[in-house]
């Protein structure tokens, strides 16, 4: 019993055998369908290279980077995994469940790190704690040299500490939510069955946010796997980092897509991983009887907790900000100029397409999935959305590989019927650009949609026809006003994530289509940190306004 | 005569399973009349194919003479001038009360608009609240305003579907009222789902009664309960109890209460083994009477009580009094079956 837009179109049926495509397959199936393909084939491009292995790339891989590849990414995931689930559980724990001084800006202040990019506060970090940092030369002038000893801040510890920083509040935010969505009479049973308050954490609080903590650890391995800047900026070598070398050091796609398709198989595990406690997550979220009383942390207690999570916002988010600022005031006279605007510019242009494009998809997406409630659409909507798993470089390369295959066949037509080749068309285009943002961001754009369209009742657009209006109109003048406030949304967010977007962009982008992102990157591999700071601190200004977004929407919560 | 709806053994369904079977049913101008039965039973499918949101994969439905469904043919909703009404209102949040009333009208000035809308908002009761939005209104007065605006276009056949079953009982009633008389007074013919007897009988000149996608009986109120041809209808409609029984001619049977005897004649075989429909108010307590029984239950409901009686075996009636007689629960009694007419089914096993 659903409604639908378009189904009822006034015009008869033909009947099931007269049919060219089969009659259980309509509209919204192949809609959803191509944009399923879209994400689609990109990925079996990139695995497509296992069909006839290069033996020599292999080797020679296998002998020079491979090994080192692997044990560094081991590192990092292993290292970054531990970290942002023992710091995103306790801030959870320590905000959702405990009274301290504070505590309601905690809640929110911890999410901010989110709107700093990764690779913002990796060149800060190094900027500032380095040798000849700011920090460590005020120290020798103190101390004099070789009195003290400092953390080398350029090693596997200092990169997994900037990839933690960045990444917890993923853990932060799940776990939090479901702390207080646990319900009072779930935690008040265990401590009628004997549990102290230390028991009720350990044995029935912990094991019960258990999904989400997974889902959110998932998320942040899936950022550390995709990610470029941070590791680039700190040189290690990872498989992103070999991806970009292969391509821009020794223009082989070839080798490039071998080291992806190696890639996304660990990505495919914590996909897997996040999918799969995401479902179990649902079920603990229905029983609902009241927020549960605080544990109140009275006294030096209290304050030590204030103490320790103002070290740590500081430390994350305050001085790293500070230290922009005061870096983009030096240079502001000499580089806030025209190459800025032009920066900015672009990549406000690129952002807008973008958020453009993924939300019409978005919105394909989140009506086939409205109309259609069977496996076909279930299946093409979800592959659609997987994309926000696959890391820019992979899908560059993908990407690339089969805009390539399709220039060379428009090539070969063309030269068959004597016109002359046109070169390279979709290759190294704009459109090529925002391709990979639309695949990689769907599913941010979707999950707004999803949720305004579910909450627009059935009988709302039946109500619409029955007093006359057409399909089109009633898109027009029911579902579209009422969608607005999940559409903006959507638009927003792609658009700050495509702004933040570094691999991608810089493997993909057409000549004289520099970004902010890129800018970024081209200064700190420089180690010019001040003149990185402008774009920089622009970029932390745009990924404030989802995290703000993000805050309304989890306080409300409550 | 000319009828302004007709459908003609109608299938809906998904996937080879019919929700709505061989479905028969006319309608002419100016009619009002309710399908009733529980939930699930196919009468909002019904109501649905009729206004175009499910398909017809047999039979035909005709408005006007004109066929708007059939396996081959749906006219869009939009076109098929018919109104309704949802049981959540379905009200657009975003516009005012007077822009969901004009929704449905086209190529009208704003004048005329407005026109429209203060005489349907002065017709529903609701002067003056044009200018707010559905949520400052009440539940009640959100069904008011549903109704002005499935009246605005001027349809040829109003559908209501459950549209009191989110308001509280008392409002129920007098709105079913109110609503009824608006559309007598537009001459508005209209089908009315419903699954609560009581508002079917207020708001249909005659009553459908559905059960598992089919039409069981489409009769007047007093036909329903008097004379179910159907023993869900019997059961459905009103309470209460079966007593098991042997016909001996075709108006008499034999029954553990004695001979009992009616005024309709059935054609099956004498010795055939019946159930016959006892109501509570065939079933007198008289202490007097050598019937004797003991009271199982009683429920007092102000001006009557409804008692339960058992007799030996597991036989049970239902029996209506006035409250002024008062037994307690295991008092003995004696009852009366007092009955004009008989209404016999085939006993099941």
């Amino acid at each position: 019993m659903h409604e639908s837009l378009t189904d009822a179109s006034g015009s008869p049926l033909t009947n099931g055998r007269r049919r060219l495509i089969p009659r259980h397959l309509n509209k919204w199936h192949l809609a959803s369908g191509a944009l399923a393909l879209l994400v689609a084939i990109p990925l079996l491009v990139v695995f497509s290279g296992w069909l006839k292995p290069e033996t020599e790339i292999w080797t020679h891989l296998a002998d020079t980077i491979l090994n080192q590849l692997v044990i560094n990414t081991i590192k990092l995931v292993v290292g970054v995994g531990l970290g942002v689930v023992s710091l995103g559980v306790c801030l959870a724990w320590l905000t959702a469940r405990c009274e301290f001084p504070g505590r309601k800006w905690f809640d929110w202040l911890l999410m901010l790190p989110m709107a700093m990019p990764a690779y913002v506060l990796a060149f800060v970090a190094i900027g500032l704690l380095d040798f000849s940092g700011p920090v460590q030369t005020a120290l020798r002038d103190w101390l004099g040299a070789g009195n003290f000893w400092f953390p080398q801040i350029r090693s596997t510890g200092g990169l997994i500490t900037v990839m933690v920083l960045v990444f917890y509040p993923y853990v932060y935010m799940m776990a939090r939510t479901a702390f207080l969505t646990q319900g009072r009479s779930t935690l008040e049973a265990a401590r009628m069955l004997g549990a102290g308050p230390y028991g009720v954490f350990w044995r029935v609080a912990l094991p019960m946010a258990r999904p989400a903590i997974a889902a959110g650890t998932a998320l942040a391995l899936m950022e550390t796997l995709a990610d470029f800047g941070t590791v680039a900026t700190f040189n290690y070598d990872t498989f992103t980092t070999a991806i970009y070398k292969a391509w821009f050091g020794f223009f082989n796609l070839q080798a490039a897509s071998q080291l992806a398709s190696l890639l996304l198989l660990l990505v495919f595990v914590s996909l897997l991983l996040e999918k799969s406690s995401r479902k179990r997550s649902r079920y603990h979220d229905t029983m609902r009887s009241g927020e549960p009383p605080r544990i109140r942390l009275s006294g030096a207690r209290g304050w030590g907790v204030t103490g320790l999570l103002a070290l740590l916002f500081s430390i994350a988010f305050l001085i790293p900000f500070i230290q922009l600022c005061l870096w983009s005031f030096e240079v502001i006279t000499t580089d806030f100029d025209e190459r800025y605007l032009g920066l900015l510019g672009r990549t406000l242009m690129l952002g807008t397409l973008a958020a453009v494009a993924t939300v019409v998809a978005g919105m394909v997406l989140g009506f086939a999935r409205r109309y259609q409630h069977d496996r076909t659409t279930q299946v093409t909507t979800s592959l659609a959305t997987l994309g926000y798993a696959l890391p820019g470089s992979v899908l560059a390369v993908g990407i690339m590989l089969a805009m390539t295959s399709i220039d060379n066949g428009i090539n070969s037509v063309f030269e068959s019927i004597g016109l002359g080749s046109p070169g390279q068309v979709l290759g190294g285009s704009v459109l090529a650009l925002i391709l990979a943002y639309v695949i990689r961001f769907m599913a941010v754009a979707y999950g707004p949609v999803e949720t305004g369209l579910a909450r627009i009742r059935p009988s709302l657009p039946e109500a619409a026809r029955s007093l006359g209006a057409s399909p089109f109109q009633t898109l027009k003048s029911v579902y579209l006003p009422l969608l607005r406030p999940g559409l903006m949304t959507g638009l927003l967010l792609v658009m700050v994530d495509t702004m933040k977007e570094m691999p991608a962009t810089l493997l993909m982008r057409p000549f004289g289509w520099d970004t902010l992102a890129v800018r970024i990157y081209e200064m700190t591999s420089e180690g010019e940190w001040e003149r990185a700071a402008l774009p920089a601190i622009t970029l932390v200004f745009a990924g404030l306004i989802p995290v703000v977004l993000l805050m309304r929407r989890s306080l409300k919560r409550r | 005569m000319d009828h302004l709806l007709e459908i003609e053994k109608i299938h809906c369904g998904y996937d080879g399973h019919d929700v709505v079977n061989d479905f028969d049913l006319t309608l002419a101008p100016g009619a009002m009349i309710s399908l009733l039965g529980p939930s699930g039973c196919g009468k909002t499918t019904v109501l649905r194919a009729i206004a175009g949101f499910e398909a017809v994969n047999q039979g035909q439905i005709r408005i006007d003479g004109r066929t708007v469904s059939s396996s081959t043919t749906r006219i869009a909703p939009e076109q098929r001038r018919v109104g309704m009404v949802f049981q959540d209102y379905a009200l657009f949040p975003h516009l005012t009360i007077a822009e969901n009333i004009t929704f449905g009208l086209t190529g009208k000035s704003p004048k005329g608009k407005q026109q429209t809308s203060d005489c349907l908002l002065e017709l529903v009761g609701m002067e003056g609240y044009g200018h707010r939005y559905p949520d400052e209104l009440s539940g009640g007065q959100q069904q008011r305003v549903a109704v002005a605006r499935a009246l605005a276009p001027e349809p040829r056949l109003l559908l209501l579907d459950e549209p009191f079953s989110n308001l509280d009982t008392e409002l129920r009633e007098r709105l079913a009222i109110d609503v009824r008389d608006m559309l007598r007074e537009q001459n508005m013919a209209a089908i009315f789902v419903t699954h609560d007897q009581h508002e079917a009988f207020v708001m249909g000149e005659r009553t459908g009664v559905m059960h598992e996608g089919r039409l069981l009986q489409f009769d007047e109120s007093f036909n329903l309960y008097h004379e179910p041809i159907d023993r869900f209808v019997a059961d459905f409609i009103g309470q209460g109890r079966f007593l098991r029984g042997e016909l001996l001619e075709p108006s008499k049977v034999q029954t553990p209460l004695g001979i009992l005897h009616g005024n309709r004649a059935y054609p099956w075989e004498k010795g055939t083994a019946v159930d016959i429909l006892l109501r509570p108010d065939d079933v007198m307590i008289d202490e007097d009477s050598p019937i004797r029984c003991r009271v199982k239950d009683r429920a007092f409901r102000g001006a009557d009580t409804l008692y339960t009686v058992g007799m030996e075996g597991e036989c049970e009636l239902l029996s209506l009094m006035p409250s002024r007689f008062d037994y307690k629960v295991g008092q003995e009694i004696g009852i009366e079956i007092e009955i004009d007419h008989l209404v016999l089914f085939p006993s099941q096993d």
